[in-house]
């Protein structure tokens, strides 16, 4: 590890133990590691911003206008995007609305299709399953859990009718569906979180105690 | 006696002329099949050349007859060349390669649109290649309609006419039916709570894009919040992680207030931007809960792994928290952490409870039918298949193939 290293370790040790530090209390570390990882974010987001959508789709395209006219057509988003400048101000504010319409509308547009492909139509397809026409008895088992999980959790977010009576039962065995999912999710994603706090300690340990000790020593 | 002579002579020939018919044989056949070894494979017949269907362009499929030499014959072929020229005179330049046995391949290597091109495949073994004809021209057109979303087309179709119907209904002042959602009970009570308390409101939109449908459903309960706080007199802060989101929940709130009657009480400062980085916006929100101290926190909208972060903190301040989200491996961390959450889709019946809109609780009550049918489409493909009939749950994956059957 050179001398440059070892600063750069002893800056990331000392950012991650700041905002461990909130663990305790808020503190002017703490403040200090959330203002720079804000502003450093902001600043990076920008300049990705810059080398990947304003200056390659927007202000290259339109410096070779003279060569390929078509291009001009950028100069719609342009005007759009700086109509969400008008913001700032009072009287004209009212125009960035023409964008934000604009940006919805094509939001909108481009999450329906996808969503009734992934969320309805091949859910509905992966729960028709022949409950009799299975390899094993559990896994007949699993095919009906399926099936009965799948249609009380629909009927738990039935919206039109108090759930009581028949319905109230279903519903009720909806939510046991789900919360036995939530328990199994929950589980599996401490799991993940705990692989990420063993690497950020191995960090510590390793990279910083361990690296510090063996440059001091030689 | 003059007989024997002839007979030992022709005894003589045949005893030669045999072996030397079966050396000549021998050779003949050893020297067949060794040039079979030694020449290159037979080339491919019967190049097709077709534009890939319900694509847009940009994508042609090329099929054939495989080489005698990999169906029989030596079988020491290695793998087809596919290569592409727009003039049939060439140059032709290799755009894909497959292994042996594999009679169709698809070129999807920088193809332009309404451009002719002429194809040639090449068998290769060990000793050398042979092209095939030159097939062609070809052109990679862009096609309107993906015929393979036919099934998404339909169920677009009949869920807009369920939608519209009720919207219809709805807006002609007919009354709907929504149950109460315990999680909405709350809201009252923690904006109640928070006037009580001179405290703020913390709203969180989520992490997402506006084209997000949480998100959407986020912005339309940030309305009716929004609403609720002005005629509170209470002070609501909303960062945000994206600007366009930003920019919307501005003027979401801003009417929330104007609808209240105090467009005065609105601070376009407490609706702002924060940063697009997913840890750094929770350090910042961090920050907000522990310093502002809100009374109640909003967690409403597309959330990540930065959930437990946020409502763990919220709850060690002693606000009330009230989370939504359809993000499935959010909502365990929000159902240990908040006082309430709505599940899922409750999200999106949140909005509309709330707004009491006829266009929300039209929408509602059109999810609601669209359940039921898919309800009745599971039984009816479970019952189906009891009968061995696959056909009706196909035509959720493929209705494209129903069609062409």
């Amino acid at each position: 590890m050179t001398g440059m290293e070892l600063f750069w370790t002893w800056v990331a040790a000392f950012l991650t133990l700041s905002i461990y530090s909130f663990l305790y209390k808020d503190n002017p570390f703490y403040k200090f590691a959330e203002h720079l990882v804000v502003g450093v974010s902001v600043g990076y987001i920008f300049t990705i911003n810059w080398h990947q959508g304003l200056h390659p789709y927007l202000f290259n395209p339109l410096a070779a206008s003279w060569e390929h006219p078509y291009n001009l057509l950028r100069v719609i988003p342009l005007i759009l995007g700086l109509l969400f400048l008008l913001r700032i101000s009072r009287k004209y504010n009212w125009l960035s609305r023409f964008t934000i319409a604009l940006v919805m509308g094509i939001g909108c547009g481009t999450a329906i299709p996808p969503t009734i492909e992934t969320r309805i139509i091949q859910q509905t397809k992966a729960s028709m399953i022949n409950i009799i026409d299975q390899p094993s008895l559990w896994a007949g088992f699993c095919a009906v859990t399926i099936l009965v999980g799948t249609i009380s959790t629909l009927i738990y977010f039935f919206f039109s009718k108090e759930h009581k009576g028949i319905l109230g039962g279903t519903a009720r065995l909806g939510i046991v569906f789900l919360m036995v999912g939530f328990g199994a999710s929950f589980g599996y994603t401490v799991m993940a979180r705990i692989s990420l706090l063993i690497g950020r300690l191995n960090f510590l340990i390793n990279d910083w105690v361990i690296g510090t000790w063996n440059f001091i020593a030689g | 006696m003059t007989r024997r002579p002839h007979r030992f002579l022709r005894r003589a020939v045949l005893s030669l002329a045999l072996p030397m018919l079966l050396f000549v044989l021998l050779v003949a056949t050893g020297h067949a099949q060794s040039s079979a070894f030694d020449r290159p494979p037979a080339p491919v017949t019967n190049v097709a050349l077709k534009d890939a269907p319900d694509d847009a362009g940009g994508a042609i499929t090329i099929s054939w007859t495989l080489s005698p030499d990999d169906a029989g014959g030596a079988m020491d072929v290695i793998g087809y060349d596919v290569r592409r020229s727009t003039s049939p005179d060439g140059p032709f330049q290799t755009v894909k390669s497959v292994p042996r046995g594999s009679s169709e391949a698809a070129d999807e290597t920088d193809l332009d649109s309404d451009v002719n091109y002429f194809y040639r495949v090449v068998v290769k073994d060990a000793k050398g290649e042979a092209p095939s004809v030159v097939a062609g021209p070809v052109q990679a057109k862009v096609q309107w309609f993906n015929l393979g979303r036919l099934n998404t087309l339909i169920a677009t179709i009949i869920y807009i006419t369920l939608l519209l119907y009720f919207i219809f209904h709805a807006k002609k002042g007919k009354k709907l039916f929504i149950r109460r959602l315990a999680g909405l009970d709350a809201l009252d009570e923690a904006v109640g709570r928070a006037t009580e308390m001179g405290k703020p409101i913390l709203y969180v939109p989520g992490i997402s894009q506006i084209s997000d449908v949480a998100t959407i459903a986020s912005i339309n309960i940030l309305s009716g919040v929004a609403r609720t706080v002005a005629e509170y007199n209470t002070r609501v802060i909303v960062p945000n992680y994206d600007p366009i989101v930003m920019t919307v929940a501005q003027e979401v709130v801003r009417e929330g207030f104007l609808a209240a009657g105090k467009p005065d009480a609105y601070d376009e400062h407490d609706v702002f931007y924060v940063t697009t980085n997913q840890f750094a916006f929770v350090a910042a929100v961090d920050g907000i809960m522990v310093r502002e101290k809100p009374a109640t926190n909003l967690f409403i909208g597309m959330f990540f792994a930065e959930s437990l972060i946020l409502a763990e903190t919220g709850a060690s301040t002693g606000a009330i928290q009230i989370a939504g989200t359809d993000a499935v491996a959010q909502i365990p961390f929000f159902i240990a952490a908040c006082d309430y959450t709505l599940i899922g889709e409750e999200l999106y019946a949140a909005s509309a409870y709330l707004s009491r809109a006829p266009l929300l609780l039209g929408s509602l009550k059109g999810q609601d039918w669209m359940k039921i049918c898919l309800i009745g489409c599971i039984a009816v493909g479970v019952v189906t298949l009891l009968f061995g009939i696959e056909s009706f749950r196909d035509f959720f994956e493929t209705p494209l193939m129903i069609f062409r059957q």
